[in-house]
């Protein structure tokens, strides 16, 4: 028999279930990995030496496309730590429009992720559920900021504009048949809020679909259990966050201990795991599902009888409505110096951090009175999930370095910057 | 600012006085300026002592305070014939010094205690030494790793101690340190597909720098600490 002798593999770039961007080198002895070394950076776009360079309000598009699959989250952080600089309170109503999109970006996530990670080991038929709900979320962000992904919807001092009364609708077409088109139609009659409460009493019914197809999977199990086991201990000491250190036990949400917007108002619980593995970080995401949509349901609930401003109203920080502007000559020189030069923040420095769908998603600014920052560091979940990818796969075989980088939720975009 | 953070403020100037100066804050923080040696020392007490509890690491961040307070325009004075949008370019001159200012570069860590729920903000200057170097948390922090080797290749700081100090976000290869205040933005190199030679090819880059909007700073008297109430110590 010959004898068996470690070897290096190279995984990836090129990599189906390398989600993005990874290449992986494998140290082997057979099919057991002895050391993970992964090399990240092929995404890296300097995205915080960018928005050195413009004003504040300029670099909101560029937080969209970090983490590509939970737009809004991120520019939720960064407009925070500008507003945390700045010292402004934004208005009730957009707080609660943040929170109600800040949950619709959790499950946006978190569904892209299952149907991801259902790909990757196996379960073929969760990519299909899981994209169908996801189209009926992008058609929100659609109605609110005319995109289905780079919203730039988050302003500081509030959100960009007040939820819109109607939906846009699909147009009849030789790619869709007329009675789908009708079916797709029925429930985009009402205002944004109506189409969002239909999805919410819809989606406790779809996750339950999702659970009969994994949760007690024989195959699904397999590959989950006892894979990837992280103690609470090591998971705080590697700097894991979100879905990846309550998998492990520690009942650490930010929502809850740090609250922020309007999260002390709503209520929700934060599921925790008990094992640390693979299965159990399943088990919390598909339960913060469920309690995502509470959140939301609650928040619309809210925003149906509160009407009131989405926006903070000085001007110097915050563009003025449009009418203004044709017949006050202030409102038009404050709309030309907003966007010519914008406004200066501060001196001083502030860190917000969010509870992003991966984690704790924070954004170091630091200032020194100019229009533009003068530092900007955005700390990443997955950077941190990331660099313990080896002391996660060591030991486990080859198959399992797939069920590792589903269940850290990777994405580039966010890891690289 | 709310009470917590001022209990754990008087814990701290208790235990480490003057070893620990703390920087006033405009939005309730708590950061802490020390000295590069004693890192590793405060570091370990924090992280271990019951009373300060920070079991995690959230982040490390370098930053570069080479062009710090300047602007490419002059606003102080009013004008009668109006600013223009230019921006009059300076060229960017590599800082090949020997020795650096002594507040060039800064780490930044920011620590979290999970048990008491606190935030924490560490800065370190580097010193004048060229290159700059810190003394590595790898060992009191398992999770710092990955951002100091960030922190490595962004800004060129070494760390001492640290297992595995290598490039992780710019290219195999890459010359020069991206974050630095004076490293172009557009960089130094662009890289394309020569066909004859059957490889990709790194050559000078063809496009020049330019400004859309001129960095400037103004006075505004809203947030002068005379009219607002800076809460510090």
């Amino acid at each position: 028999m010959a004898e068996i002798q470690s070897y290096t593999m190279n995984f990836g770039p090129q990599h189906p279930a390398a989600h993005g961007v990874l290449r992986l080198v494998l140290e082997m002895e057979g099919e057991v990995i002895q050391k993970a070394d992964p090399h990240v950076g092929l995404l890296h776009r300097g995205t915080e030496k960018l928005a050195e360079h413009k004003p504040y309000n300029q670099s909101i598009g560029y937080m969209d496309r970090l983490d590509y699959v939970s737009m809004m989250c991120n520019e939720h952080g960064y407009v925070m730590a500008i507003e945390k600089l700045l010292g402004v309170t934004v208005p009730v109503r957009a707080q609660y429009i943040r929170v109600m999109f800040d949950e619709i970006t959790r499950i946006l996530n978190h569904l892209l992720w299952l149907g991801g990670h259902g790909l990757d080991i196996g379960a073929m038929t969760m990519f299909l559920y899981c994209f169908r709900e996801r189209e009926d979320l992008m058609d929100c962000y659609e109605a609110v900021s005319g995109t289905r992904m780079h919203a730039t919807y988050y302003r500081p001092g509030g959100v960009y504009r007040d939820l819109p009364d109607t939906m846009p609708k699909y147009q009849y077409s030789k790619f869709r048949s007329d009675k789908d088109v009708d079916r797709l139609n029925s429930i985009r009659e009402g205002s944004l809020l109506d189409f969002i409460e239909a999805f919410t009493d819809k989606f406790p019914g779809c996750v339950d679909e999702y659970e009969t197809l994994l949760t007690d999977n024989r195959i699904w199990k397999q590959r989950t259990v006892n894979i990837a086991v992280v103690s609470p201990e090591r998971a705080m000491q590697l700097g894991f966050t979100g879905p990846m250190l309550r998998g492990s036990g520690v009942e650490w949400d930010l929502r809850k201990k740090q609250p922020y917007e309007v999260y002390d108002q709503v209520d929700f619980d934060i599921p925790v795991g008990s094992n640390g593995d693979c299965y159990d970080r399943y088990l919390v995401r598909i339960e913060e599902l469920r309690q995502s949509n509470r959140i939301i349901k609650q928040c619309v609930d809210w925003l149906r009888e509160n009407p009131g401003p989405v926006m903070f109203d000085d001007y110097k920080v915050a563009a003025p409505s449009r009418v203004d502007m044709k017949g006050d000559m202030e409102s038009l020189i404050h709309h030309f110096k907003l966007f010519t030069e914008g406004y200066c923040v501060p001196e001083g420095e502030a860190y917000a951090a969010i509870e992003h769908p991966k984690g704790e998603f924070g954004v170091y600014i630091v200032s020194d009175g100019a229009n533009k920052p003068y530092r900007v560091k955005i700390r990443a979940p997955g950077f941190a999930h990331i660099s313990a990818m080896s002391e996660m796969v060591e030991g486990h075989m080859l198959a399992d370095v797939v069920a590792v980088i589903g269940t850290q939720d990777i994405v580039f975009g966010e890891v690289d910057r | 600012m709310s009470a917590p953070i001022e209990t754990l403020a008087a814990q701290i100037d208790e235990r480490f006085g003057e070893r620990m100066m703390r920087v006033p804050s405009v939005c309730g923080e708590l950061t802490y300026e020390i000295d590069k040696h004693d890192l590793v020392e405060i570091a370990t007490t924090l992280r271990n002592d019951g009373d300060f509890g920070f079991e995690m690491l959230v982040d490390v961040c370098g930053v570069d305070y080479l062009s710090y307070g300047s602007d490419e325009w002059t606003t102080s004075s009013a004008t009668g014939t109006g600013f223009s949008r230019g921006v009059e370019r300076e060229p960017v001159i590599l800082d090949e010094a020997d020795e650096f200012e002594p507040k060039r570069f800064a780490v930044v860590y920011h620590l979290l205690s999970v048990q008491h729920n606190f935030r924490l903000r560490l800065r370190t200057f580097t010193g004048t030494n060229n290159p700059p170097i810190v003394n590595s948390v790898v060992d009191i922090w398992n999770g710092a790793n990955w951002f100091e080797r960030e922190v490595f290749d962004l800004f060129g700081i070494l760390f001492d101690g640290h297992p595995d100090l290598r490039r992780i976000l710019t290219d195999y290869g890459f010359i020069g340190h991206p974050f630095r205040k004076d490293f172009p933005l557009t960089g130094n190199v662009e890289v394309s597909y020569d066909a004859d030679k059957g490889r990709v090819a790194y050559k000078p880059v063809s496009i020049e720098p330019r400004t859309l909007v001129p960095r400037v700073i103004r006075d505004d008297n809203r947030y002068s600490a005379d009219l607002k109430d800076v809460s510090d110590g």
